[in-house]
């Protein structure tokens, strides 16, 4: 088939200068928290089927999530992230695909974009694990809504320090 | 010399990826980097630039020349928007050496022969182009050049084989004509004629019967959908009526004639055109999609004519640029935006036009359609001031020709435009379309704003929606996606089963077991039956009425606590619906349920399939049942059959992989066991796992078949029932009902239609026969035609 065609042929190649992808790409990123070396994790980065999805709104629902990212390809599970300490969403959730194409399409076409009027930024997940739906942060929430200083509706207000100034 | 490379202190256990760099990779790398790179955005003019890189690799050529003919040859198979700039580099090392031309002529051939070897048909069209391009570099000899087109058109008189083969060879002549067809005349005008004449009795006799199932529009007016080799073919016959001026394309070897006209030509070796052959897969006919006249943008440059040439080879680029660039959008956008004669043509319709033509493209788009969203948001953003209207123009028009746009055009459109403005705070003005108000719901233009609204909600929320739309629009507003549970109020307390449905939910409420669900349900009459079989659990509606209501209210909060619960009581799920009746009423109880979240409905199907609750063919049979005859025209129940297709499409897919490569694994295992183990036909584990997995094919295959079955029996039940009635009321057939379902009709067949190529044979004998009326026969015949 097509796909093979290319990387078959003898007397032409495939230059991977022609080949840029770069949304798809790891992001500099590195989950802190994530048991085992540097290698396995990005050993798993790179086969994983699980986007992390932030800068989302509170009030953003799984099933705006679904619809959104069902577009790239079927989806197998839409986590939603929780404060610790409430229990509620905290502006960000994992999202599982069947195939990693699926996923990195999503990469290529749904980072960036708008949900609930935010632009939301998608990264490569290693893999769910019990716990990592809870927010990092002192408060229950994300790390990144504890110091913040502006003010975003859609992600309680102020930051938490500033809150408790 | 220090040899540290960059240290990371994780890399214990993880071999070395990086050795020494040795010089020969970094030339050859930055010989790719050269060779691709130029024609790009420079300081120095384009022809310095190639001047400057033919000296480089000439001076190359003696250690690197099988990585620069490599590198070459890869860029005119992929890199087909810079062609020119390419025979000009070929053109311009020819004449520095003859040979290295030679060598690379003949690389281009068997390149060409391979690609035709392994159907990458799209591909041979670039190849065959850039040596028609050589001519004028040239490179390559005029009257052998022109040989080969003779041996491409004689291919229309073979016998026996597709049309789409000839096709092809008919294509990869005339496409080229543009780029070389002065050249070639100038030299050769008998033969020239003799081969226009022949593609012009060939284009005459080929049938066309696959053509209304392509078009976007069934309407002429006010741009007709033509098929692609007549528009070519017109566009061939203006541009030899003007002398085969072209003035559109970029050439640069224009400027080396001197040096050029110096070198020595080759000529093509005779090119004979593979034969046909069982595993030849022809590119399928398009239908060629206009959208815009020189008319639409007044105040700007004119648009090229329909059958101009100019109009064929920007819209070829323009194509080009978004299959190189399709996985890097930024880069895609700045590519189209910056394709040269910018001030000349009306770029920004040209690049709307060309993407909606991929995103309508029928079958199916050549790329992912979200691609296309994130596409024309990204060129918004490098062009606020203009594409935006231009957009805004286009969707206006689009709207406008609703009545006539092919149904699975109008999915596109929708999702499009609905996921467009959620990236715009939904704002549109609505009031623009109020006319859709005053007409029949199941018109199309108020249908399509019923469905954008509520593809909008489904990325909202149900009040953004209300609050977007001028009050005007309620009557097309989305319902409340809220569930409906029957035994909810006291009201409802005569109700058979509602006693138990009470049980049930302070049981649910209290985590009760699979076990104990079953004991509460065992009290339930059948209200099917009037004595018991002692069976235990056969098809009892009213327990599957009463165990599927209650639990979905209790899950009604999100997918997640609904699969939760889907997956706490499967077995429950899987006794209650083991018989087909029990599948069926199962997804009737989904249906009555969840009625206003048509969302919520597709994920508990699909739920329900992959955890095999349900399975496929019951799915089909419920979406052509009369309770859901309501809502058969609506979006989501197409999503859904579509969906339920791939998955068992997927499903065989998966299987057969898993035969493939356990047969492999004991290939392997054969040829490390050596002759010393003389009983081959031992049955060991493997062997077995073979077979097991060859029944699992085949049984999976059947039910693929069935499915297809299942559905193009309903469809042709639905279809003659109407006809009937149509025709002994006396009414027309065509109303907007039934447009909707003969066109979902043509969809099964074109968004699977390789998988349906497999049943020709049973569809013909057994159900597309000639009894049928001939409006459904005229669908498989369409079908039929597209790969004969």
């Amino acid at each position: 088939g097509l796909a093979w065609g290319g990387a078959a042929m003898s007397s032409g190649g495939t230059l991977s200068i022609l080949h840029s992808d770069s949304y798809a790409e790891l992001s500099q990123y590195r989950d802190q928290h994530f048991r085992g070396t540097r290698y396995d994790q990005e050993r798993l980065l790179r086969k994983s089927c699980t986007l992390y999805v932030g800068n989302l709104s509170f009030y953003t629902t799984e099933e705006q999530i679904h619809e959104l990212f069902g577009k790239s390809g079927d989806i197998k599970k839409v986590i939603m992230g929780l404060d610790k300490v409430k229990k509620t969403a905290c502006g960000f959730c994992f999202v599982e695909y069947y195939a990693r194409g699926d996923a990195e399409n999503a990469m290529r076409y749904i980072n960036g974009t708008r949900l609930d009027d935010r632009i939301i930024r998608t990264d490569w997940d290693a893999g769910f694990k019990e716990g990592r739906q809870y927010g990092r942060g002192r408060s229950g929430g994300q790390v990144r809504d504890e110091y913040r200083q502006d003010y975003d509706a859609g992600r309680g207000g102020y930051g938490k320090t500033v809150q408790c100034q | 010399m220090s040899r540290r490379r960059h240290s990371d202190d994780s890399d214990a256990g993880q071999p070395h990826k990086r050795r020494r760099t040795s010089e020969p990779s970094e030339i050859e790398e930055r010989l790719e980097s050269l060779i691709c790179r130029v024609g790009e955005k420079s300081n120095s003019s384009l022809e310095s630039n190639l001047e400057g890189l033919a000296g480089v690799l000439e001076a190359d050529l003696p250690n690197y020349k099988s990585k620069i003919l490599r590198i070459l040859c890869t860029v005119a198979r992929l890199l087909p928007e810079k062609l020119t700039v390419y025979t000009t580099l070929v053109g311009l090392l020819n004449a520095r050496n003859y040979n290295f031309g030679g060598e690379f002529v003949e690389a281009m051939i068997r390149q060409l022969k391979e690609c035709l070897k392994v159907n990458m048909y799209n591909e041979a069209v670039h190849l065959v182009r850039f040596l028609s391009d050589l001519v004028n570099c040239h490179v390559i000899a005029a009257p052998s050049m022109v040989a080969m087109f003779e041996n491409f058109v004689s291919v229309t008189q073979e016998e026996d084989v597709p049309q789409v083969r000839c096709d092809w060879y008919m294509f990869a002549f005339l496409s080229s004509l543009p780029w070389v067809g002065k050249e070639l005349y100038e030299k050769k005008d008998a033969e020239m004629d003799r081969l226009l004449s022949q593609a012009e009795s060939y284009l005459k006799r080929r049938q066309k019967i696959h053509v209304p199932m392509l078009q976007v529009w069934t309407a002429d007016k006010p741009h007709p959908q033509e098929e692609y080799l007549d528009c070519l073919w017109s566009q061939i016959q203006k541009l030899k009526k003007d002398r085969w001026q072209e003035r559109h394309i970029l050439r640069p070897y224009l400027a080396f004639d001197s040096v050029l006209c110096e070198a020595l030509q080759h000529n093509l070796p005779p090119f004979t055109p593979p034969p046909h052959t069982e595993d030849s897969v022809y590119p399928m006919p398009r239908v060629i999609f206009r959208m815009f006249d020189y008319t639409d943008d007044p105040e700007g440059p004119v648009m090229p004519g329909s059958h101009s040439v100019e109009r064929f080879v920007i819209e070829e680029n323009l194509h080009c640029i978004i299959k190189s660039h399709w996985k890097e959008r930024k880069t895609c956008a700045a590519q189209l935006l910056s394709y040269p004669g910018n001030n000349k043509i009306p770029l920004n319709y040209h690049i709307v036009e060309v993407i909606f033509a991929e995103l309508f493209q029928l079958p199916s788009p050549p790329h992912i359609e979200v691609m296309y969203t994130t596409l024309l948001i990204e060129l918004c953003k490098l062009q606020p001031g203009s594409l935006p209207q231009v957009l805004a123009q286009a969707t206006e028009m689009l709207y406008m020709r609703l009545d006539t746009m092919n149904t699975t055009c109008v999915d596109r459109f929708i999702n499009w435009f609905s996921h467009h403005l959620s990236n715009f705070q939904f704002r549109w003005s609505w009031e623009d379309w109020s006319d859709c108000l005053t007409q029949d719901l199941e018109k199309p233009k108020p249908k399509f704003v019923r469905e954008v609204l509520e593809k909008c909600m489904r990325l909202s929320y149900h009040q953004r929606i209300i609050d977007i739309v001028p009050a005007s629009f309620s009557v097309l507003s989305p319902a409340n996606p809220v569930c409906i549970y029957k035994y909810g109020d006291e009201s409802n307390r005569s109700l058979p089963g509602y006693t138990v449905a009470l049980c049930l939910t302070i049981a649910i409420k209290n985590k009760a077991s699979n076990d104990e669900i079953f004991s509460i349900l065992k009290d339930v009459p059948n209200p099917n039956q009037d004595d018991d079989d002692g069976e235990g659990f056969t098809f009892n509606p009213l327990k599957i009425e009463v165990f599927v209501q209650t639990l979905l209210h209790l899950a009604a909060k999100s997918f997640s606590h609904s699969f939760s619960a889907l997956a706490k009581f499967h077995e429950v799920f899987k006794t209650l619906a083991e018989s087909d009746e029990g599948k069926l009423h199962v997804l009737r109880v989904v249906y009555e349920v969840w009625k206003n979240h048509p969302q919520m409905i597709a994920v508990l199907v699909d739920k329900m399939i992959r955890t095999q609750i349900v399975d496929c063919a019951a799915v089909a049979n419920w979406i052509f049942s009369s309770e859901l005859a309501h809502d058969f025209t609506r979006f989501y129940i197409w999503e859904i059959l579509h969906s339920t297709i791939r998955k068992m499409n997927k499903h065989v897919l998966k299987i057969h992989k898993e035969l493939e490569e356990t047969k492999a694994r004991l290939a392997r295992q054969h040829k490390r066991v050596s002759n010393l183990f003389v009983n081959s036909k031992q049955n060991g584990p493997l062997e077995e796992q073979i077979e097991r997995l060859q029944e699992k094919v085949e049984s999976a295959q059947s039910e693929q078949k069935n499915l297809f079955l299942v559905i193009f029996q309903r469809f042709i039940m639905l279809l003659t029932e109407h006809l009937v009635r149509c025709e002994t009321g006396g009414i027309d057939v065509f109303t907007p009902w039934y447009k909707s379902c003969i066109e979902r009709l043509q969809q099964i067949f074109l968004q699977h239609h390789q998988i349906i190529q497999q049943y020709m044979v049973t569809l013909e004998n057994l159900l597309f026969t000639a009894e049928l009326d001939h409006h459904i026969l005229a669908v498989f015949q369409q079908f039929c035609a597209l790969q004969a």
